[in-house]
């Protein structure tokens, strides 16, 4: 019940100076701005009606009038201006407005900049607690020019490295969003030669360049849905389980995991997504025998014969410049 | 209950108007006579109960209620609100000032700072600022999924310290018991942390977020943690992870058209044939032996080491690992 009255007081006491900064705005609109049905603001109102100033008589109770759809503010009690922002309201807006100054190219971090100082004035000695914000710095020009190209609307043609691949390719692109999740820069476009949705790291990104055409993904191309984070199993994925010794014991906080199963000494099985198997590979040999892939067998298998390559190629290198020693 | 919970909105918002229209501080008696929704209280008891909720409900939402006493004759406090500590000062953004805003307010992806930051665009709006909430195609969004975050939000906010279970870092990883009196929660690159004074081992302390297990549990008077006014807390996460320094150059040789990753890791030093296969010689900064052994293995066939002879040697231990860890049926137990 208390939480009911925590919401509502401060829109109480906003109400009436938005009200008299807008004199006739329309109920929907003001019902959008403050994020209610109109029935609530509606009731909202009616309450405010019945509060005022010592004496209660006409001239001291709040009075509005409605004319069709609109409100307009003919006794104000006193209330004038808004409450001043709370300290937890504060940092909130402060602490976001400070992270987007570090974004240059994603955002105008002049007008961010000016923005940052008016409310700083504004809010006084609110004081901040305790949040802070540092996002990875991605390449200024790359994010700028994906951000022209959005609001230009035009295609991209870009030169994209692919990790799980560990190749470079050139790709046409629809550019349909800008995103910063988890901390980086991502271009959410249309990819015409994978004909679907993608999401391409901006650290990633090679090159690009702007093209004549118009920017036209097709009506269906859904954005990705990223309420539940980056990573969005598939099915595409495959899984893997990988028993892991103490030393790589992190890549299960480093990459997203669906089990972990502890055990002594700090050893752990993890069963793991992958695209690619190459990539696992990869990853696999890259720990030494830190990390051994229980299944499937076949990629077990493929370990084991790249690391003994690896060994074989290694040791005609060695006897080749024993060779040129003598 | 709407209806109860509206008579107390009611009784609060005329509280507000009554202490804001007052110079003089008005004693709980004089506002119990004055204010409606007081006088329905049956006994002095329920209204000093009554009143004592309102004036904390009031203090919660940021509203500077003063104390204080008319002359040297009055037996007990009174109360007001001072305005210009009240009202929210005179502010006119630009249009695109306005743009910044609102994207500033979207940023929280995370219940309690988009609350707040809501609650501030609600104020702001009532202060004459036009802020459009459409989205745009340019959308930051700063999220925190970790279990931890709103209770050590609200602590650290709250200014009270907190005990939890960590899992280490490191090999190990074990469970330890902290208490901490929490500084600030600071996310880096995307990876949220805790820093704080770490009361067992009477030091700054940095936490991960995703180490940190539910419950954490506030202990001690709110207001009982001192932040040093000095502190940086985005800093002191920073210096932690400081790159160690370049102490050499790692050759490598990789084949045509082969490891673009490792590519991008370094420079490229030139076209270069190994053993009648075409390709290049990469030089890699070397910060560490063990980091960059990690990366060179994974390529397996596909990449050359030719200098430093340790790292030639440390990736050799790395395929032979692995090598012997894939050796026999998959299957078996770690």
């Amino acid at each position: 019940m208390s939480a009911g009255v925590a919401d509502r007081l401060p829109r109480l006491l906003s109400l009436v100076p938005y009200f008299l900064a807008r004199p006739g705005v329309p109920v929907a609109e003001a019902a959008a701005d403050f994020g209610i049905s109109e029935k609530q603001l509606r009731r909202d109102l009616e309450l405010l009606w019945m509060c005022g100033l010592p004496g209660y008589g006409p001239g001291d109770l709040v009075d509005l009038s409605f004319s069709g759809d609109t409100v307009t503010v003919t006794e104000d009690a006193g209330m004038r201006r808004p409450l001043r922002l709370t300290t937890a309201e504060a940092t909130a807006l402060l602490v976001a407005l400070r992270t987007l100054g570090g974004l240059p190219g994603m955002v105008d971090t002049a007008s961010v900049q000016r923005a940052t100082a008016k409310i700083e004035r504004a809010v006084g000695d609110a004081g901040l607690a305790g949040v802070a914000v540092d996002l990875t710095r991605e390449e200024e020009a790359t994010t700028a020019a994906v951000r022209t190209a959005l609001e230009q609307r035009r295609a991209l043609r870009i030169r994209y490295y692919t990790a799980g691949r560990d190749a470079v390719s050139q790709r046409t692109i629809d550019p349909m969003r800008l995103l910063l999740v988890e901390g980086r820069g991502y271009l959410e476009a249309w990819c015409r030669r994978a004909e679907g949705v993608r999401l391409f790291r901006l650290d990633r990104v090679e090159a690009v360049e702007q093209l004549d055409e118009p920017a036209a993904p097709p009506p269906d191309a859904e954005p990705t849905d990223l309420s539940a984070g980056l990573f969005r199993p598939s099915a595409e994925h495959r899984t893997a389980v990988l028993a892991l010794e103490p030393e790589a014991r992190w890549i299960a906080e480093y990459y997203p995991v669906d089990e972990v199963v502890e055990f002594d000494g700090g050893r752990a099985r993890v069963s793991m997504r992958y695209a690619d198997p190459a990539w696992l590979i990869r990853l696999v040999l890259g720990l030494g025998g830190g990390a051994r892939v229980i299944d499937p067998p076949e990629l077990a298998e493929a370990v084991g014969r790249r690391a003994r390559e690896a060994l074989a190629a290694g040791d005609v290198n060695a006897e080749q410049e024993q060779t040129w020693d003598s | 209950m709407r209806l109860v919970s509206s008579a107390r909105a009611e009784r609060l918002v005329n509280l507000v108007l009554c202490l804001l229209a007052t110079r003089q501080f008005l004693s709980a008696e004089r506002i119990r006579a004055t204010v409606p929704g007081y006088a329905d209280a049956p006994s002095d008891e329920a209204f000093f109960r009554m009143f004592e909720r309102d004036k904390n409900e009031l203090r919660e939402l940021g509203i500077p209620l003063e104390t204080g006493r008319r002359s040297s004759f009055d037996t007990a406090d009174g109360y007001r609100i001072a305005r210009q500590d009240y009202e929210l000062g005179e502010i006119d953004l630009e249009a695109d000032e306005a743009a910044a805003v609102a994207l500033a307010a979207r940023l929280w992806d995370t219940p309690q700072l988009a609350g707040a930051a809501h609650g501030a665009l609600v104020k702001l709006r009532a202060a004459g600022v036009e802020v459009d909430e459409t989205r745009g195609p340019v959308q930051p969004r700063v999220r925190a999924a970790e279990p931890a975050f709103a209770p050590l939000l609200a602590a650290v906010q709250a200014g009270r310290a907190v005990t939890f279970d960590h899992r280490r870092g490191g090999p190990t990883g074990e469970i330890v018991r902290r208490t901490v009196e929490p500084w600030g929660v600071v996310s880096w690159r995307g990876r949220w942390y805790l820093v704080g004074h770490d009361r067992d081992r009477e030091d700054v302390r940095s936490f991960r977020l995703s180490r940190i297990a539910e419950p954490v549990t506030p202990i001690g008077p709110a207001g009982a943690v001192t932040v040093p006014p000095d502190i940086d807390l985005m800093g002191y996460i920073k210096h932690n992870f400081d790159p160690p320094p370049v102490i050499g150059a790692a050759r490598v040789w990789v084949p045509q058209g082969r490891a673009y990753g490792l590519r991008r890791l370094g420079r490229v030093l030139g076209p270069r044939t190994h053993r009648g296969r075409a390709g290049d010689e990469l030089e890699i900064d070397l910060r560490s032996v063990h980091l960059v052994a990690r990366w060179l293995s994974g390529h397996g066939p596909d990449v050359v080491v030719l200098d430093p002879p340790e790292l030639v040697e440390a990736v050799r231990l790395n395929w032979e690992a692995a090598a012997k860890a894939h050796e026999g049926p998959p299957g078996s137990a770690p």
